[in-house]
């Protein structure tokens, strides 16, 4: 790589004052036509791009981004990273995206600061710990690190967490996955592009698509800001746009794009080393490497496109981490603010071809897409470079909601992510 | 020694109360009316913290909610707050506080040792490096994050508490300011319900600085004071001080976040009251006057103590009493600086005064410059600052009159304090916080609110642009006169008269050049509290993070507690230039609520311990303490899960509770299962319509088993359903399942089927019930009740009789979840108690015995009865849980999840079905989720063929039972399966889920 | 947070009084039966989700019961309007012909 980062590019640069960096990734003018675009700037779709080309060999691609890459909700999101879900089919594609994780600062060469230090979820109620047990053991099968934790032991891990009998939900245990974790949001798109870039795609920011071109029954390219561009495949990674993106197309989903809020406290030491999740009482929390919590709410119950909800549902999730932290209480919030999440009917995402040859959708990952962005966009690279699904996608395509074969994992997602 | 207490005529301290307080383990003394800031600064401490990334040496900047610098912990133990800010501490006697960073302390500090490197450290170093070893992530990350944080986190619990309160008013003023005082003047003299909140201590904002300007001939503490007695005067006004409205939602509704009682010694404060208090505000017209801050000038080591803004050195003066230094230089760009200059010298300090402008302030500043024996050196601009814990001089510059840059070397400058002033900064935040975006006005050289405010949104004084007092005020008058002509109300009212003073334009520049390149210089500090430094904006720019949110991102510009208050503006300026665009096209990042920190506990309110969320008991709830319940969380109830006798854990309680009900009578509160009174000429059709089953044919007097699917054919709710009449049914629902299948019932009949004429009314609370339960359930029910025939022919299994029970009213269910003779008495909630101590009394003589949900669990398992959200997981539909029997296909409406049962999925192969289980060891109890296997080979992943998913040991049968999913378990009856849990397989056989009982023999009794 | 009239309570009340209850107007076809899996799918899942004006319901639950349709920008949140299900029908067919 021509502009290798490394202890000794900062050495080297820093003694020429930093004037001679490159650009992480170019910006050029686009291209009549492509072999792939890709719309939807965000971390899947960047990752989708990288892997198109890193894997496929499909280097003239571009990446269409409406605004600023990985401004939408990989700039918002509270980064937990996991793969503990219930049903084969999603823990067998989360985890994949972890295994992806584990290598990804290094495949990359941007560190994106993946932190392994665990994610747990808690148990409130006899039925949560059975849906612990029965996920904890379809986990193991899966090859997905699974523990259940008693709470003397959740306690081990995290002093601060009440777990006296005393509280309104007593946590009576908590599924806990070592190797989940954390990562810096924006350094995953910053890192995706530049690698992508490097590889020659096109990335090609301010450009919002404002209609498909189709012919019969097959996508031409896409009309944009900037001008029609033609291409022979697309595909669509706009998370909580997407729908407006698959009616220029004629095609119904099943989505609905609901504000998902997020905030987080001022800078603290070190008082929290894993990732805390609760559905019970509806809030999860870590600590950043800056020092400030995070923690994330639940959905917003109506429709928005504000990136922003009502301010009764950060007062409910203060309240949320309160219950489980109550030394949290006199800590304080710095920043709030929202993204909208494209949340499908099983809480599980749509990774599919369509009805228009060539036009395939990546969405419907509601609020657990960081995640799976380095999987997903793996995956969806496969798709569209074989026209058929990867056998990790295979179940996720559209036509399951004719079928029925719906996978709800509502119980894993639960409170969010 | 830097820093001294003067007397200063008109400052707002009181020299009659002294106080002491406690920095850093060090006692000093100070007043009433102090912030810790200017206290500190009174005993001349400057260094109060390191830098977050390099651990260069910072003292306070700012006077207010703009401090980047001045982070300290508050208190310690239970009561300790990190990260608040020294200048917006209020002073009281006996205060403890601590600076949060340097270690091993501030004078010497590690990472300020490592911060000598810094060259080696620009922004997003860290994206760069750490990557190698593989795997070494972690062991970096342990010492950047003990490097990170400022404050510490309580470890206790809090001992304060917090509560909301809402307001709804006509006109609510966010700020108190000049601009906002006389809007709320304006509207409480019009009679309008008016609030006024400002977040300092007391209102009167740059009034309480300002000693120039004369309004109405008054000077500005003079009309402060009169507004506020009007104010005070007015029943239709409030004002709230130490307010402070942190953000603006949809629909004018403003948070504002009250300190009660933060300014109190600890010993002092009232346990009864709040600590802090969150008010929620609505208003029909919400006036912004939230006015400006002034941003400092960037410039070579602008960090050292020392260096602070003009209007925080100002404001110390003559608010605190403070000279923040001996021999200052004032940076100006602006005329607005030279009032405290005046100030300044006028009070013995010897203040040098460099303008960037070449030609100077206006002529009757220049004039009065000279009067005063002040030196002026125009256009001119500092390269450097000399110093490292305290500032000992500076190196200046001469500017070009048109480019921003340096034309020569300037003096070298003896002196122990810098106060830079950028210009003003509206403060836009809480206009922009749904959305908004501010508008940048070259000629206020500034983003500013919009004149036009927008719907019910008036903005008013300097938050428009309007820095001087006389446009503000006027613009804020005519602002206001709109929306009171708009609310039909008076406005015959004078607008005060303002003294307005020739200006001289100020400079566009935010950062004063050096004369080097941008990046080999002195570092250029831009936000100080993620030190970022100019040059960092533009590598930021040359590693092509060009939209202004990247450069925020990448650089860490305005992410800190300050969120950007005296950075943002110097930063876009930097951006601009680095990208060559004009300011304007590069737009702000996006202002997000809180305005400043908020305390987590106000937001969570009174909702906290006790008062989290209700719980919920039923009427019998003081019978089952006395039994000594344990009780279970079943959503928001709590249920009696099991009644222990001296000695007996879970196991033992629950084998002897069942054993005692299916051999005699047991008797267990059922009050909590949902109930909906149906009714209305249509109610059998409704029924038909949400239900699987069928129900034309019920008579009255009859109860049936009701199937609840969703559209998409899952197993959604269940419950028995009996036929009060032909237009009248009593519905039950699942526990947990009450409040939304009410909603559901709603929503259907009014969205869907409105000609229906049936309507629903929640009657869960109305009823208690009692189940009886056994083979001598009878013979208790006889003794209670004597106007019902329980006769087994006259009262058959799922019929329901009216009757006297124990003297009351009563419906009687001959309903079973057991499989037992069982009766469910349902009387009204108010004798829930009652009721339950005579079916006691009435069993005493059959040993009843109360037995709670795990017992309940058991026996229905007994008898393969399941129970939503158990053996269900929304992924079932009738036919996989061998309930096609309640699913009536020959219904002629197409009832809800019909449709879906017959899609190639749903209706097809290979689907999980339930079975019952039998361990082949008897003995042995499954875990209850766990998973199925056909064999015990070791492949990964494995091929799960279903999970237990009721599981118990069955003191009936004197073995273990269990309920479980299975694919195509329907055809496996007979195989043996390996049942696996963390590592461990058992086999069992797939058995029917009947296990008690199958004739059904005991429950027709 | 929204504030919305409940045609029926004829007052604005507070979000939190009220349930949302999905996109308005959605016909259940009349003989599920006859429909293809697909047919019958985009009935139960698919949405219009618009960025931009949406027809959709909301319950009175703190209150009165009832649902009624709100017409609200799905962008800035602003309510046109809320009516009864039966008024505000009228209007939205008459919005969806033109």
């Amino acid at each position: 790589m021509a502009n290798r980062y490394s202890l000794w590019s900062l050495i080297k640069h820093g003694l020429k004052h930093h004037e001679s960096w490159q650009p992480a990734w170019q910006s050029p003018t686009p291209r009549n036509k492509y072999d792939v675009i890709i719309v939807g700037g965000g971390g899947h779709g960047l990752a989708t791009a990288y892997y198109l080309a890193r894997e496929h060999g499909i280097t003239n691609v571009a990446v269409l981004e409406k605004g600023y890459l990985g401004g939408g909700n990989t700039a918002r999101n509270t980064t937990i990273i996991r793969s503990n879900y219930l049903w084969d089919e999603a823990a067998q594609l989360y985890e994949h995206a972890l295994k992806l994780w584990e290598g990804l600062s290094q495949d990359l060469n941007f560190n994106v600061m993946f932190s392994q230090r665990g994610v747990m979820n808690l148990g409130h109620t006899l039925q949560d710990m059975r849906d612990i047990e029965r996920r904890a053991n379809a986990n193991l099968l899966n090859g997905v690190d699974a523990v259940v934790l008693s709470p003397s032991e959740i306690r081990d891990i995290v002093p601060l967490m009440d777990v006296s009998s005393k509280t309104r939900y007593p946590v009576m245990g908590a599924s806990f996955q070592p190797r989940g974790g954390v990562a810096r949001h924006d350094a995953v798109a910053w890192g995706f592009a530049r690698a992508a870039s490097e590889l020659g795609v096109h990335i090609i920011e301010q450009c919002e698509v404002t209609g498909m071109l189709i012919d019969g029954d097959r996508i031409k390219g896409v009309k944009t800001t900037r001008g029609d561009i033609l291409a022979d495949k697309v595909g669509c990674v706009a998370a909580g746009n997407t729908s407006t993106l698959a009616k220029m197309a004629g095609i119904r989903l099943p989505l609905e794009s609901h504000p998902l809020q997020a905030f987080v406290s001022e800078s603290l030491k070190p008082c929290l080393d894993t990732v805390v999740m609760s559905n019970a009482v509806h809030g999860y929390v870590s600590q950043s490497d800056k020092g400030e919590l995070v923690i994330g709410a639940g959905i917003d119950s109506y429709l928005g496109y504000g990136q922003r909800g009502s301010p009764h549902i950060i007062e409910h999730t203060a309240a949320a981490i309160i219950e489980l932290f109550p030394s949290f209480s006199r800590v304080r919030m710095n920043r709030q603010w929202g993204g909208i999440v494209d949340v499908s009917p099983d809480a599980c995402p749509i990774i599919t071809k369509t009805r228009v040859k060539g036009l395939f959708f990546n969405c419907g990952w509601g609020t657990g897409g960081f995640k799976a962005t380095p999987g997903s966009g793996n995956v969806f690279a496969h798709t569209i470079a074989n026209d058929a699904p990867h056998r990790l996608n295979a179940a996720f395509s559209l036509d399951r909601f004719a079928s029925g074969h719906l996978i709800d994992e509502h119980g894993a997602a639960a409170v969010a992510h | 020694m830097s820093g001294y207490r003067i007397h200063r005529k008109g400052e707002r301290i009181q020299r009659q109360k002294p106080l002491s307080f406690i920095f850093d383990n060090v006692r000093y003394n100070a007043f009433a009316g102090d912030t810790l800031a200017s206290a500190l600064l009174a005993n001349g401490v400057r260094l109060i913290g390191r830098s977050f990334k390099y651990g260069r040496p910072r003292g306070i900047v700012g006077f207010g909610a703009e401090e980047p610098n001045a982070l300290i912990q508050l208190e310690t133990g239970a009561h300790t707050v990190p990260d608040l800010k020294a200048t917006q501490v209020e002073l009281y006697q006996g205060l403890v506080a601590a600076s949060t960073t340097g270690y091993p302390s501030l004078d010497f500090d590690y990472k300020g040792l490592l911060g000598k490197l810094g060259r080696f450290m620009p922004p997003g170093f860290y994206y760069k490096t750490f990557m190698e070893p593989v795997n070494a992530w972690p062991f970096y990350e342990k010492y950047i994050r003990k490097a990170a944080g400022y404050g510490r986190a309580p470890v206790e619990a809090d001992p304060e508490s917090y509560d909301h309160l809402h307001h709804h008013v006509d006109v609510l003023v966010v700020g108190g300011g000049a601009a906002g005082l006389w809007a709320a003047t304006l509207a409480g003299r019009a009679g309008l319900k008016t609030l006024l909140v400002d977040e300092q201590a007391e209102a009167g904002g740059w009034l309480l600085t300002d000693r120039r300007s004369r309004i109405d001939g008054l000077e500005p503490t003079e009309w402060l004071a009169e507004r506020l007695a009007e104010l005070d005067s007015l029943p239709n006004v409030s004002v709230l001080t130490r307010t402070t409205a942190f953000a603006l939602h949809d629909g004018n509704l403003v948070q504002a976040l009250e300190l009660v009682q933060d300014h109190l010694p600890l010993t002092e404060r009232n346990a009864a009251l709040p600590r802090q208090r969150l008010h929620k505000i609505r208003s029909h017209q919400l006036v912004l006057a939230t006015g400006a801050i002034e941003r400092p000038l960037v410039f070579g080591y602008n960090d050292v103590p020392g260096v602070m803004t003009v209007a925080a050195g100002h404001s110390y003066l003559n608010r605190y009493g403070v000279a923040v230094g001996r021999e200052v230089l004032l940076q100006t760009q602006n005329d607005a600086a030279y009032d405290a200059a005046f100030d300044l010298a006028a009070s013995g300090v010897k203040v040098t005064v460099a303008d960037a402008r070449c030609d100077g302030p206006a002529r009757w500043r220049q004039d009065a410059l000279s009067r005063a024996g002040i030196q002026l050196l125009s256009g001119h601009g500092i390269a450097r600052v000399l110093g490292d814990k305290t500032v000992n001089g500076v190196e200046l510059v001469r500017l070009d009159g048109q480019r921003n840059a340096a034309t020569g070397k300037g003096p070298r400058l003896n002196v122990d304090t810098v106060l830079s002033s950028g210009g003003l900064t509206s403060t836009v935040h809480l206009f922009c916080h749904n959305g908004g975006r501010p508008v940048w006005r070259d000629d206020r050289l500034s983003f500013v609110c919009p004149d036009e405010g927008r719907d019910n949104i008036a903005c008013v004084g300097a938050i428009t642009g309007r820095w001087e007092l006389d446009e503000a005020l006027a613009q804020t008058h005519q602002a206001c006169l709109g929306f009171l002509q708009k609310a039909g109300r008076a406005t015959g009212f004078l607008a005060p008269k303002v003294n307005g003073d020739a200006i001289s334009a100020p400079r566009a520049i935010f950062r004063l050049p050096d004369g080097k390149p941008e990046g080999r210089g002195a570092k250029a500090f831009v936000d100080y509290q993620n030190d970022v430094a100019a040059a960092d904006i533009h590598l930021a720019v040359r590693e092509n993070y060009r939209s202004v949110e990247h450069v925020k991102r990448y650089t860490a510009l305005g992410f800190g507690t300050d969120q950007g208050k005296l950075s943002n503006i110097n930063g876009f300026a930097i951006a601009a230039e680095a990208l060559g665009k004009p300011i304007a096209e590069v737009g702000t990042t996006t202002y997000r609520p809180a305005y400043t920190p908020v305390t987590f506990g106000a937001l969570a309110g009174a909702h906290v311990g006790d008062t989290f969320e209700p719980r919920r008991y039923t009427a019998m709830q003081a019978s089952h303490d006395a039994r000594q319940a344990e009780y279970e969380t079943v959503g928001q109830w709590m249920r009696p899960w099991y009644f222990p006798k001296a000695g007996e854990d879970l196991h033992a309680a629950v084998n002897r509770e069942c054993l005692a009900t299916r051999n005699s009578v047991g008797v267990m509160d059922a009050s909590t299962l949902g109930k909906i009174d149906v009714k209305g000429p249509d109610a059998r059709e409704f029924l038909n319509r949400i239900y699987s089953n069928a129900w034309s044919k019920l008579d009255p007097g009859k109860c049936r088993y009701g199937l609840m699917l969703d559209e998409n054919g899952m197993v959604m709710d269940d419950g028995v359903t009996a036929c009060i009449a032909d237009d009248h049914f009593h519905m039950t629902t699942t526990t947990g399942g009450a409040a939304r299948v009410y909603s559901w019932l709603e929503r259907w009949h009014q969205t869907e089927w409105p000609e229906l004429k049936v309507r629903f009314t929640t009657t869960t609370d109305h009823w208690a019930t009692v189940a009886v339960v056994g083979p001598n359930s009878r013979k208790v029910l006889q003794k209670l009740c004597g106007d019902i025939n329980f006769d087994p022919e006259a009262f058959k299994f799922m019929d329901w009789r009216p009757g006297t029970v124990a003297g009351l009213p009563a419906r009687v269910f001959r309903i079973s979840f057991s499989g037992e003779l069982a009766y469910e008495i349902n009387v009204d909630a108010n004798y829930g108690r009652y009721i339950w101590e005579e079916v006691m009394k009435a069993g005493a003589e059959f040993d009843i015995t109360p037995y709670g949900t795990e017992s309940m669990h058991v026996l229905r398992a007994e008898k393969g009865f399941i129970i939503v959200g158990q053996d269900t997981d929304g992924s079932m539909s009738p036919i996989d849980l061998a309930m096609g029997w309640a699913v009536g296909m020959k219904k002629p409406f197409s009832f809800l999840g019909k449709r879906s049962l017959s899609r190639s999925h749903t209706g097809g192969e290979g689907r999980k079905q339930l079975v019952g289980l039998m361990p082949l060891d008897a003995a042995t109890v499954l875990a209850e989720g766990a998973q199925i296997l056909n064999n015990t080979d070791d492949t990964v992943p494995a091929a799960m063929q279903g999970h237990v998913t009721s599981s118990y040991h069955s003191a009936f049968l004197g073995r273990s039972i269990a309920m479980a999913v299975l694919k195509d378990g329907s055809k496996r009856e007979g195989d043996t399966v390996q049942v696996w849990a963390h590592g461990k397989s058992v086999p069992a056989k797939v058995v029917s889920s009947v296990f008690v009982d199958k004739e059904g023999v005991r429950q027709h009794a | 947070m929204l504030r919305i009239h409940c045609p029926y309570c004829r007052e604005v009340r507070e979000e939190e009084e009220f349930g949302y209850a999905g996109e308005a107007y959605i016909a259940r076809p009349a003989a599920p039966e006859e429909v293809d899996d697909a047919v019958w799918g985009d009935y139960v899942f698919h949405r219009k989700n618009p960025r931009g004006w949406h027809w959709e319901q909301w319950q009175h639950v703190a209150g009165c019961r009832k649902v009624f349709v709100v017409k609200r920008h799905t962008v800035t949140y602003e309510i046109a309007g809320s009516w009864t299900l039966a008024e505000g029908k009228a209007l939205y067919l008459s919005e969806e012909q033109s």
